[in-house]
């Protein structure tokens, strides 16, 4: 059966040329870091090298890069780590209702801990408006944390203008950037933010690194104590093989930036164009103006999502529905709630992520094989044949 | 349908348990095409137990998925979750707690079953496309080859035998229904989940209603209900006060517990009145009766209003059907309205009135309004609204219904 693979928002596979890199690093270069011997000092230089690479790719200094364990440890050093830092100055922390799950339940966690924290609305595009920023900010808020692109709907926010409101007025501001770093070009310095979520796997590195840029200066508490590792704010043996991945797998992102885009932004158009014309009352979902065309996020209403992934899951399609919850179980997306859709109409939901692999192939089979998959389940749905 | 083993899609419904982990493996090696799909049912936070640590490792705790998920895993099986919890809480949750309010001692597994493991899930599976719905019940089904009706039939284990929860399938459902297990001791599953090196093959299996945490289900009614009245007075048959309650929502009828009355006599709660916040306590002689009606019947083996199924099921039948004798209301104990339907005959079966209660025998009259009324043949004790009454011939579910 053909296997097409329409989640690389989820991960992506290992760029072999990322695979050749690392290596090295996985069998002879296997030292301790922190280890003062030969072995430590060649296992060291690797992963100070990998600093500096990423630094380079995203425009900042390389004392200002923690390697974590991936965005989901990034978003909550930065979340979690400034609340505590900055708690003598205020406890008031300002976010969006459209975060990852790896920015809301940080949130959720320092609330119970007698925080107190705002939700940003959105649009139907789901975008937040520098306004209400604006009036959100307070004497006492410490930290403003905005997604850069939606991992469901591939909308972009303004990030750089809203990072100008919050330093307006001396607050500081954290964004995950995890779907946008490796597709579109982001300057930290241009963008000026002072923390900035990092992942991998999501730019064809390997899973478990991503990284906390934060600008120098910033004050953050550590989460995981332990040993003096990366500076005394992140304890843990460095996973260099995987540090030496994520350098390599951004800089190839970089270089062939332009190239994927066009090709996966004509794939998207294909693929969206196709759906409208050959599934009836398909809705997308998004910010058609500030889109990052890696993302199509679609409802179609009368169906129902679990069965349309179930659907096409048995025939080698691999998409998404909505977040995942820790059971496995699809929630209706927050997401799509937060942009004004009903929850009935939320619960059919399918997210289309494309990747550099992505073919002309792949969006054929999509378009032959999901138009009589809804067809089928809409007939099967007594409340959608009295609609119709 | 006579697809062949390969070609016929079969979805298991797995609990994370030892028993659906068997039925999904032991279908996958017959040579069916197999899916596991899991209910999300329900969350910690909906019935009040967010920080029970004691009640992990059961349906729907996250323990569970993940052991459905690895047996689907190292079998090479599909597996996905459903999220069904608000439809489970709109169907089982809410009308578990409405039972109460009004006096009944509710079967939610009875409800969970028809309404949504068969109503919801199996459409759910015609939607992914499966010939078949699987479960783990121990319970059989049988297609009488003449009538083309299916029966649900007792499992061979007869200290597992869950039939008396599933007298609510209907005809289609049960075309599309596996009971792999029907034909298994309970012992004999242990031994296959260990032969398939399922991990969960010697865990113990709470037989409580899952959503209720440690069996206390009045947390939960209090949760879902915070302006109940509180304590209230106790009657004797005779109706003098002799006491005070903790909440009629606490009590059952049949219960002991709970009742804090200056006797040396034993007292049994034989009413309960919501309206009037008051419980009835008696003799155990005063918990026993004879008659009793049966509302939202749903006949499996049997439809006794179409001719051609009036028949006695097996050889050795207890079945008997009186097409001649007219009816004539035998009583003045109705709970419910309904008069004697006058051309239907009347069946003599055996009725099954609680989970652990061994069936009797009993004369059943179909009412006009579809309701049933039962004549025990012999008074039984505590015959209580709410409760599932199932009707048997031997093994064979001729329907059943809930105690009105």
């Amino acid at each position: 059966m053909k296997q097409v693979y329409l989640d690389y928002n989820s991960s992506t596979p290992l760029d072999p040329r990322v695979l050749e890199e690392m290596l090295p690093y996985l069998q002879n270069n296997y030292g301790n870091a922190s280890s003062i011997h030969g072995v430590g000092q060649r296992a060291r230089a690797g992963l100070e090298q990998s600093r500096e690479r990423l630094a380079v790719s995203l425009n900042c200094r390389p004392d200002e890069l923690y390697f974590t364990s991936g965005a989901t440890e990034a978003n909550n050093l930065a979340i979690k780590g400034v609340a505590d830092a900055l708690a003598h100055k205020g406890k008031h922390i300002i976010t969006t209702r459209v975060e990852h799950q790896a920015v809301l339940e940080p949130c959720e966690y320092l609330k119970r801990q007698g925080y107190d924290v705002s939700y940003l609305e959105v649009d139907s595009g789901g975008r937040v408006s520098i306004d209400e920023l604006r009036s959100a900010l307070r004497e006492d808020t410490i930290l403003v944390s905005i997604i850069y692109v939606n991992n469901e709907t591939g909308t972009i926010q303004d990030i750089k203008e809203l990072a100008a409101v919050a330093h307006e007025h001396k607050v500081l501001f954290h964004t995950d950037a995890v779907q946008a770093i490796g597709r579109m070009p982001v300057d930290i310095r241009d963008l000026d933010v002072d923390l900035l979520s990092v992942s991998a796997h999501k730019f064809y590195g390997p899973k478990g690194v991503g990284a906390l840029f934060a600008r120098v200066g910033t004050r953050f508490t550590p989460v995981i104590h332990g040993g003096s590792h990366e500076r005394g704010k992140r304890a843990g043996t460095e996973n260099i093989a995987a540090a030496v991945g994520m350098a390599r797998a951004l800089e190839l992102a970089v270089a062939e930036m332009d190239e994927r885009r066009s090709h996966v932004e004509r794939l998207i158009d294909r693929l969206n164009t196709g759906i409208l014309e050959r599934v009836p009352s398909a809705r997308f979902h998004g910010d058609r103006e500030h889109w990052l065309k890696y993302t199509m996020f679609f409802t179609f209403p009368g169906s129902d999502g679990e069965a349309i992934l179930v659907n096409l899951d048995m025939k080698g399609i691999a998409v998404s529905s909505g977040s995942a919850c820790t059971s496995g179980a699809t929630e209706p997306s927050h997401v799509l709630l937060a942009m004004g859709v009903p929850s009935e109409e939320a619960d059919t939901a399918v997210r289309f992520s494309l990747g550099k692999d992505t073919t002309d192939a792949d969006i054929d089979y999509v378009l032959e094989t999901l138009p009589p998959i809804i067809e089928n389940l809409r007939q099967m749905s007594p409340e959608y044949a009295k609609a119709e | 349908m006579n697809k062949s083993k390969q070609d016929t899609l079969v979805a298991v419904a797995m609990s994370g348990g030892v028993d659906s982990s068997v039925v999904a493996v032991k279908l996958k090696l017959e040579g069916y095409n197999v899916i596991g799909l899991t209910m999300k049912l329900w969350d910690f936070s909906e019935i009040g137990a967010e920080e029970d640590k004691t009640i992990s490792r059961r349906c729907c705790s996250l323990e569970m998925f993940d052991d459905a998920r690895s047996v689907c895993y190292k079998y090479g099986i599909p597996h996905y979750v459903l999220n069904m919890h608000e439809d489970f809480h709109e169907t089982v949750i809410d009308d578990f707690v409405k039972e109460y309010l009004v006096g009944r001692t509710p079967n939610p597994c009875v409800i969970c079953n028809y309404k949504v493991k068969w109503e919801l899930l199996e459409n759910k599976t015609k939607q992914m496309g499966c010939d078949y719905l699987a479960t783990g019940h121990y319970a059989r089904i049988e297609q009488d080859a003449e009538t083309g009706r299916y029966s649900i039939l007792k499992g061979v284990d007869a200290t597992r035998d869950q039939s008396y929860f599933l007298w609510g399938l209907k005809q289609d459902s049960l075309a599309r229904t596996m009971f792999p297990l029907g034909d298994l001791r309970k012992t004999e599953v242990r031994k296959l989940a260990q032969e398939y090196g399922l991990i969960n093959a010697d865990r113990e299996e709470s037989r409580e209603i899952c959503f209720v945490p440690n069996n206390d289900y009045t947390k939960l009614v209090e949760k879902k209900e915070p302006n109940l009245p509180g304590k209230g007075v106790i009657r004797d048959t005779a109706g003098n006060a002799v006491g005070e309650h903790e909440g009629f929502y606490k009590y059952t009828v049949g219960q002991r517990r709970r009742i804090e009355i200056k006797t040396n006599q034993k007292k049994y709660v034989t009413k309960i009145i919501p309206e009037k916040n008051e419980i009835v306590i008696g003799d155990d002689e005063d918990l026993f009766d004879q008659i009793f009606r049966v509302k939202e019947v749903n006949w499996v083996a049997l439809d006794p209003r179409s001719p051609e199924t009036r028949k006695p099921i097996t050889a050795t039948s207890h079945t008997h059907i009186n097409h001649d004798t007219a009816i004539t209301s035998s009583d003045n104990h109705s709970r419910a309205s309904g008069n004697p339907l006058p051309q239907a005959p009347q069946i003599t079966a055996l009725a099954k009135i609680r989970y652990l209660h061994k069936p009797v025998p009993a004369t059943l009259s179909l009412l006009t309004d579809g309701n049933v009324e039962v004549k025990l043949h012999e008074a039984q004790r505590a015959i209580t609204p709410g409760q599932s009454c199932v009707f048997y011939d031997g093994d064979i579910v001729l329907g059943g219904g809930k105690i009105a």
